[in-house]
C-alpha cells in the first residue's frame, strides 16, 4: 500500500475515537435528564457533576483526534 | 495554521537556551494584566453592595472557594490561593483565545503540560509533607484481596503517573480542536460563497457559543481535578 494512503486511513481510524465520546456525552445527558425528571428538586445540585462528566467524556474523544492529527502532520 | 504560530517579538538567547519574548508570552502578560485589573481595580471600592466589576471578582472567588471546600474539606482551604491562581489564569487565557485575531496560549501542549506538571509535583509535595512515607499507601488500596494486590498496585502507579499527561492533553486538545473546527467552518463559508455560505456561518455562530462554554468548562475541569488530586494527598484513609 502507498504509505501516504496508509497514513490517511490510519488518521481516519484514529478519529473513530469520537464515536465513544459521542456515546459518552449522550449517555451523560440522557442519564441526567432521566434522573432530573424523576427528582427535579435534586437536579440543580448535580449540575456541576453533569458538566464535569461532559468535559471528561469529550476529552477522551479528543485524545483520539490528537492521535489522528499527529499521524497526519508529524509523521 | 497561522493562528497557532509562535512568533518571536524580541529574540533573546542565553547560554544556548531560547528566551525570546514571543506572542505566547505577550498574551500571558495580557492575561495577567486583565486578572490584575479585575481583582485589584474591581475590589478597590470594597463596597457593601458590589458594583459590576466587584461582583465578577467576588463571584469568581466564591465559585473557587466553594469548589475547594466541597472537594477537599477544611484542610484544603490553605491551598486556596494556588488553586484560585490556576483557575483564573487558565480561564483568562481560554477566554482571551476566543477574541478574534488573538492567540490561544493554552492551545500549546507545552504550556498546559507545564501547568499540569506543576499541579502534579505540588500534589506529591503536599502528600509527602502531610503523610510522610505513608503517602505511598495511595498505591495500595485497602480491602483488596491479596491475590489481586500486585496487579492493582501496578495499575494504581500507572494511573497516578499518567495524571499530568491526561490533565494537560485534555485542556490542550479541547482548545486546539475547537479553534481548528472554527477555522474549518470559516473555510466552508468562504468556499461556498455568498449563496451557500450562510449555513456554515450560522453554525459557526452557534459553535462559538459552545466554544465559550468549553473554554470555561475546561478551566473548571482542570481545577476540579486539581482539587480531587489534592484531596487524595490530604485524606489518605479511604
Amino acid at each position: 500500500m502507498d504509505p501516504a494512503a496508509a497514513k490517511l486511513i490510519g488518521a481516519g481510524i484514529a478519529s473513530t475515537a469520537l464515536i465513544g465520546a459521542g456515546l459518552g456525552i449522550g449517555n451523560i445527558f440522557g442519564s441526567y435528564l432521566t434522573g432530573a425528571l424523576r427528582n427535579p428538586s435534586a437536579a440543580p445540585g448535580q449540575f456541576p457533576n453533569l458538566l464535569l462528566g461532559f468535559a471528561l467524556a469529550e476529552a477522551t474523544g479528543l485524545f483520539g483526534l490528537i492521535v489522528a492529527l499527529i499521524i497526519l502532520f508529524v509523521f | 495554521m497561522h493562528q497557532f504560530e509562535i512568533k518571536r517579538y524580541i529574540p533573546l538567547e542565553i547560554a544556548g537556551i531560547d528566551f525570546s519574548f514571543t506572542n505566547s508570552a505577550l498574551w500571558m502578560f495580557i492575561a495577567i494584566a486583565v486578572i490584575s485589573v479585575l481583582l485589584i481595580y474591581g475590589m478597590r471600592e470594597r463596597a457593601l453592595v458590589p458594583g459590576r466589576l466587584q461582583s465578577v471578582a467576588e463571584l469568581s472567588y466564591e465559585f473557587v472557594a466553594n469548589m475547594v471546600r466541597e472537594n477537599t474539606g477544611r484542610e484544603g482551604m490553605q491551598y486556596f490561593p494556588f488553586i484560585f491562581s490556576i483557575f483564573i489564569f487558565i480561564l483568562t487565557l481560554n477566554m482571551l483565545g476566543m477574541v478574534p485575531y488573538s492567540f490561544t496560549v493554552t492551545s500549546h501542549i507545552i504550556v498546559t503540560f507545564a501547568l499540569a506538571a506543576l499541579v502534579f509535583l505540588f500534589v506529591i509535595f503536599v502528600g509527602f509533607a502531610k503523610n510522610g512515607p505513608g503517602f505511598l499507601k495511595l498505591f495500595v488500596p485497602s480491602g483488596v484481596p491479596a491475590a489481586m494486590l500486585p496487579l492493582i498496585t501496578v495499575l494504581e502507579v500507572f494511573s497516578f503517573f499518567i495524571r499530568p499527561i491526561s490533565l494537560s492533553v485534555r485542556l490542550f486538545a479541547n482548545m486546539m480542536a475547537g479553534h481548528m473546527m472554527l477555522k474549518v467552518f470559516a473555510a466552508f463559508v468562504v468556499g461556498l460563497g455568498v449563496l451557500g455560505g450562510w449555513a456554515p456561518l450560522l453554525f459557526m455562530v452557534a459553535f462559538t457559543g459552545l466554544e465559550v462554554l468549553v473554554a470555561f468548562l475546561q478551566a473548571f475541569v482542570f481545577t476540579v481535578l486539581t482539587c480531587i488530586y489534592l484531596n487524595d494527598a490530604l485524606h489518605m484513609h479511604h
